[in-house]
């Protein structure tokens, strides 16, 4: 089967996906579904960011999204979230589907996801426990000193409970996106999307996010959907990888068997490589007759 | 015939952006209910939008209105008409300059403001993460502040027409000696409560709904990058600034004709 | 003072401060605070011409203020025009047999209603009718009358 890409999406031959099973590989945790995505297509203008989909997400496991820069994957999470509607295609959260859902509906579903954003999506005029505390006021009628120790032992699960008064502009980027976390969590989701948990952290925080989001998957029963290109730090904690380029979901299977077993471009994407498949080169005509030859 | 398709081009952009500033405007009322319900978001705005626009509005009310005097005196003295200057004043300030003048610097000083927030905080994922709080942002966050810059633009036009009054009094009868009693009174049975001061206001709210409205819509509508929250701000000021311009031209051939 | 607290205080005072300017604007800029509000009744007065008599002009009585013209019309039957005028209420001993002209303030001023008050008496009620008016002075006919006038001597 060739994976060979060319720069654009649509003159990829395969239309099905490789799923590569190692014996190595760890089984997913149940073989229950949480989303499912059914032919998936999204179109942004002229240019298909989905073409065509199809991911499973099993409950209780950390699921990872792998691919370039610029394959969607932030939009990917934004249409489960609901946020974006697709072209084609289905989307089913628990059950439901999330684009046929009411408003209110899809207000309640999403009370049951937490979305950790690239940036934190901090509100900056709150203070860190106001921010955790926010989603509490907002949707539960507990007293106030019930809110009180819930944020704090969110807080105290990513180890910010100290840092309560400060506000979002006195927090580092990793410390914001653990506070975000402890937002993210306040309302005991049954699942978590982490766009981009990685991002732009120092080697410190990005073990602290790494080891914290196994944690809450496996200490709290809570499923995970990491989005990222850092190759090394989601592999480290996910049970079953996708990867999506140009629209496509190109290989699946868990992090050893993509490693191991995976066509020529997930080797070259998972290895960091500079050249192959995806080449080094911009398509340009040769460098002798580019340097030498009749100006253009 | 490109620029007959650059014509239509451009055409349809605006047009699709008016639906949508038309879309956002619905969604922000369906907003109301819940802002009852929470009138602490709407006490918060009030501070942002409204309080923190009055200094410069009291300025500039008051300098408006001494330099009224001062060329009406000039003008009106001419013709031995200086106990007219009360009139003069009042009748620019409540009819005109009250309205249009406290538009143009709401839009300059809490539209670019309002524009900058919204836009920041697209930018930032803060409405993309109150959404996926299951919070609509819309009726969160944008609905306190269009109904706060509703209410604050006759506040603040009120201001300034008033300090405009004094000022006016100040240059006419402090200090070029037009009498006391002349100036109010003249100007007590000629201006109309209904005509020109229910007029100024009517124009007002009918200002602060657009300005607000064009201020909410940029922010909102923005590109999320730091390139296009400037953008936003800049056209929140052009076409607000435009806007009650235009408007006050309409409003006022139906009003005073 | 907690920072809600301090933002109440504001909020309250910049409310406050703009229904001040509101009510200043309405009691001592404008008439609002001048104009005898609510309680009139209303008197009819025929002119065969009411020149640039126009609604809300003032009706005086010897110079001072008592109403205003509520409404102006023209009635089909007599070929006159209707002006009503509202008089305040405290003015209730205007004789029935008054006599109503429109007169000009200054040469080129606002026209307005002028009272001279008969001997009857009755008083005005709510919906009496002046019964003696004079029109308004339509400067061309004057002029014309004039000119008229000067021909006739020169014919004579």
């Amino acid at each position: 089967m060739a994976t060979r890409l060319s720069r654009h999406g649509h003159e990829v031959p395969a239309q099905h996906h490789r799923l590569i099973t190692s014996p190595m590989s760890r089984p997913p945790p149940s073989e229950d579904i949480l989303v499912r995505i059914r032919g998936l297509k999204f179109y942004r203008g002229q240019r298909a960011i989905f073409d065509g989909v199809d991911i499973d997400i099993p409950r209780g496991g950390v699921t990872a999204i792998m691919g370039p820069s610029g394959t969607g994957k932030t939009t990917l999470l934004k249409l489960i979230g609901g946020q974006l509607t697709p072209d084609a295609g289905t989307i089913e959260v628990d059950g439901q589907e999330v684009h046929a859902l009411s408003t209110r509906e899809l207000y309640r579903l999403r009370m049951r996801m937490g979305m950790l954003f690239q940036s934190g999506a901090l509100l900056t005029d709150l203070n860190v426990f106001d921010n955790v505390a926010y989603p509490l006021r907002e949707h539960t009628k507990l007293n106030p000193s019930m809110t009180r120790k819930l944020v704090l032992m969110k807080l105290e699960a990513v180890g910010l409970r100290g840092a309560h008064q400060l506000m979002p502009s006195e927090l580092s980027g990793g410390m914001a996106r653990r506070v975000a976390l402890a937002r993210a969590i306040a309302l005991d989701p049954m699942m978590i999307m982490y766009d981009e948990p990685f991002t732009g952290q120092d080697p410190i925080s990005m073990g602290v996010l790494v080891q914290l989001i196994r944690r809450l998957n496996d200490a709290a029963r809570i499923s995970s959907i990491v989005v990222s290109h850092d190759v090394a730090e989601t592999c480290e904690i996910a049970d079953l990888v996708y990867v999506i380029s140009n629209g496509k979901v190109i290989e699946s299977g868990s992090p050893q068997a993509l490693h191991e077993g995976g066509g020529e471009w997930t080797r070259q994407f998972m290895g960091g490589l500079a050249d192959g498949p995806v080449p080094f080169h911009y398509p340009a005509p040769g460098l002798e007759s580019d340097l030498f030859g009749e100006s253009a | 015939m490109d620029w007959l398709a650059a014509l239509g081009r451009g055409g349809l952009a605006v047009s699709a952006r008016l639906g949508r500033a038309n879309l956002l405007m619905l969604a922000m009322l369906g907003g109301l209910a819940e802002l009852v319900r929470r009138p602490r978001l709407l006490l918060e705005q009030l501070m942002s939008v409204g309080v923190l626009t009055v200094l410069i509005i009291a300025v500039s009310g008051v300098f408006v209105g001494m330099v009224l005097g001062l060329q009406g005196y000039y003008i009106l003295s001419r013709f031995g008409a200086e106990a007219t200057l009360g009139v003069m004043v009042a009748a620019s300030l409540v009819r005109e300059l009250g309205p249009v003048v406290t538009a143009l610097l709401f839009a300059g000083r809490a539209g670019s403001a309002l524009a900058a927030e919204i836009g920041l905080m697209k930018a930032t994922e803060q409405l993309s993460g109150l959404e996926m709080m299951a919070v609509n942002p819309q009726h969160r966050v944008l609905t306190p502040r269009l109904v706060a810059g509703i209410l604050s633009m006759p506040l603040l036009a009120a201001l300034f027409s008033m300090l405009g009054v004094y000022g006016g009094w100040f240059v006419g009868v402090g200090l070029l000696g037009v009498d006391d009693g002349t100036y109010w009174a003249q100007m007590q049975s000629q201006i109309d409560w209904y005509e020109d001061v229910g007029n100024g206001v009517i124009k007002s709210v009918v200002f602060g709904v657009v300005c607000t409205w064009i201020a909410i819509f940029q922010g909102y509508d923005c590109v999320p990058t730091s390139e296009g929250v400037s953008r936003a701000t800049t056209r929140t000021v052009v076409h607000s600034s435009l806007a009650v311009l235009g408007l006050d031209f309409v409003l006022t051939a139906l009003m005073f004709n | 003072m907690s920072k809600t607290r301090q933002i109440e205080i504001w909020v309250g005072a910049f409310i406050a401060a703009g229904f001040l300017a509101l009510f200043f604007l309405a009691m001592q800029v404008s008439n609002l605070g001048t104009v005898n509000s609510g309680d009139s009744y209303t008197v009819l007065a025929r002119f065969d011409n009411i020149g640039g008599l126009k609604v809300k002009s003032p009706v005086t009585l010897a110079g001072v203020e008592v109403g205003r013209v509520l409404d102006i019309y023209y009635d089909a039957e007599d070929f006159r025009a209707v002006a009503v005028l509202g008089i305040y209420s405290q003015y209730d001993t205007i004789p029935d047999d008054t006599f109503a002209k429109i007169l000009t303030a200054g040469l080129l001023g606002e026209q307005y209603v002028g009272l001279d008050p008969g001997g009857s008496e009755q008083v005005l009620k709510e919906g009496s009718e002046i019964a003696v008016t004079q029109s308004a002075l339509v400067l061309e006919e004057v002029i014309g009358q004039f000119i008229y006038g000067k021909a006739q001597e020169g014919a004579n």
